[in-house]
């Protein structure tokens, strides 16, 4: 009694060129869905999907002006770069086996800099970065620690954060940071660190209709009532005539209806069936990745209580 | 086949009323909104589901109260069973339909957008 969904779908990739790079946001349309099925498609589904994250930061030397906790606290927040498929999770309870991560779950990071003087800096320069050097600690100074045979198994991508250019702490000269970090596998549920998309969410397809012809100068205010490429002019007969080409782009901001001669002419309304997920990835994994791997912790779910139930000790 | 109230360690409990073996309260540990409001719709499809509900008794506890109600006399964890099995197959679908058109387009790489002041359809 399953149901047969014999849609097609719709996927648009956008790269949206932000200003510090190409952030892969990834919309996909499921038209025909149930109604209830978005509801586990929210952050919260996303939120298990796992993630490597520092989790341990053990501090040799910091004599920044950053306090220890307050660094702790920035470096777990930094993505890092690693498939989590290929870790397993850490045994919770082995609280004395803290220093002993194993190489099959955990990433061993280092953060080694110290700040100096710049000798070759002329005498009566102000600006920090003549100065200085290395005075801003980026994430690009953290390096990976192969542990085990990690060196082997990941020979070809190196383990390091997603981006290079977090600021994690300012330094003078004198300063230093010495930090070992070990990152382990967790899911978003437990601390957002781990949660592996930037924003998740779903929106309904909106419809517009026109319920008479609009025509002329008020197609034109029609059409900037809209969002661009929503609402065509197309010459008929001579007159210019609204027409609906794309109702995906709509923001659905109802400015027709500030208009009193334009209210009454156009019906918005939603399709009740028909979603437009948008997935914008930390940059660990791919955002069509994410979605598969979502959908996969859905039907495990739904595996472990089928095997529950068929299990002899229920009833 | 007599369903009193078991108990189970980590994963489900099941507590029946009396001898009526349709109405059942189901306990789903370590779950949320995102097991229970998508398995709620799945059951509620099936004709011989009288009721079908979800609670989550407390936000600091993760667990779900999940009752369903049949008429006609059928045990309550067929439809159970019968919609954690459509729920697994409209995912398994979903995943397929996903996955193929991901390839197809991953061929001609990439497609641009139409507009370029396009929303990022948030």
């Amino acid at each position: 009694m399953a149901a047969t969904m014999s849609n097609v779908e719709e996927i648009r990739t956008r790269a949206v060129l932000g200003e510090f790079g190409v952030k892969n946001v990834h919309s996909s349309d499921f038209p025909g869905n149930y109604p209830g099925y978005d509801d586990t498609w929210n952050m919260q589904t996303f939120q298990k999907v796992p993630t490597m994250a520092i989790e341990k930061v053990f501090i040799y030397n910091n004599t920044s002006i950053v306090q220890d906790e307050v660094l702790a606290h920035r470096l777990g927040l930094v993505p890092i770069k690693a498939d989590p498929r290929l870790f397993e999770y850490r045994d919770a309870g082995e609280e004395s086996a803290e220093e002993q991560g194993s190489e099959i779950d955990t990433i061993q990071l280092q953060l080694k800099i110290k700040c100096s003087r710049n000798p070759r800096a002329t005498k009566d320069s102000s600006d920090p970065r003549e100065l200085y050097l290395n005075h801003m600690v980026y994430s690009s100074d953290i390096t990976w620690v192969p542990i085990g045979n990690q060196a082997d198994v990941f020979a070809d991508s190196v383990i390091r954060p997603v981006h290079d250019d977090i600021l994690i702490a300012q330094l003078r000269p004198g300063q230093e940071l010495d930090i070992i970090m070990h990152c382990v596998k967790g899911i978003g549920q437990d601390h957002a660190k781990f949660s592996p998309v930037a924003t998740a969410s779903y929106r309904l397809l909106p419809e517009i209709t026109l319920l008479e012809p609009v025509e002329g100068e008020k197609a034109e205010r029609l059409k900037r009532c809209f969002s661009r490429g929503v609402i065509d002019i197309e010459d008929v007969n001579g007159t210019n005539v609204a027409k609906v080409v794309n109702s995906r782009l709509d923001t659905c901001s109802r400015e027709v209806i500030r208009h009193d001669d334009l209210k009454n002419v156009v019906k918005l309304a939603r399709l009740r069936d028909h979603f437009i997920f948008t997935v914008e990835s930390t940059g660990i994994l791919p955002p069509d990745v994410l979605v598969t791997e979502a959908i996969k912790v859905l039907m495990t779910k739904c595996q472990r209580f089928l095997s529950e139930l068929d299990s002899p000790s229920v009833e | 086949m007599a369903a009193e109230g078991e108990k189970k360690p980590v994963l489900e409990m099941v507590q029946a009323d009396g001898g009526d073996e349709g109405c059942v309260t189901f306990v789903l540990h370590n779950e949320d909104h995102t097991l229970g409001n998508s398995l709620r719709y799945m059951i509620m499809k099936t004709v011989d589901v009288d009721f079908c509900g979800y609670t989550i008794t407390h936000p600091s506890e993760s667990k779900i109260n999940f009752r369903i109600q049949t008429r006609g006399g059928v045990p309550a964890t067929e439809p159970l069973r019968r919609g954690l099995r459509d729920l697994t197959e409209v995912s398994q679908h979903v995943l397929n339909t996903f996955q193929v058109t991901i390839k197809s387009i991953t061929d001609p790489l990439w497609t641009p957008c139409s507009s370029p002041t396009e929303p990022t359809g948030l």
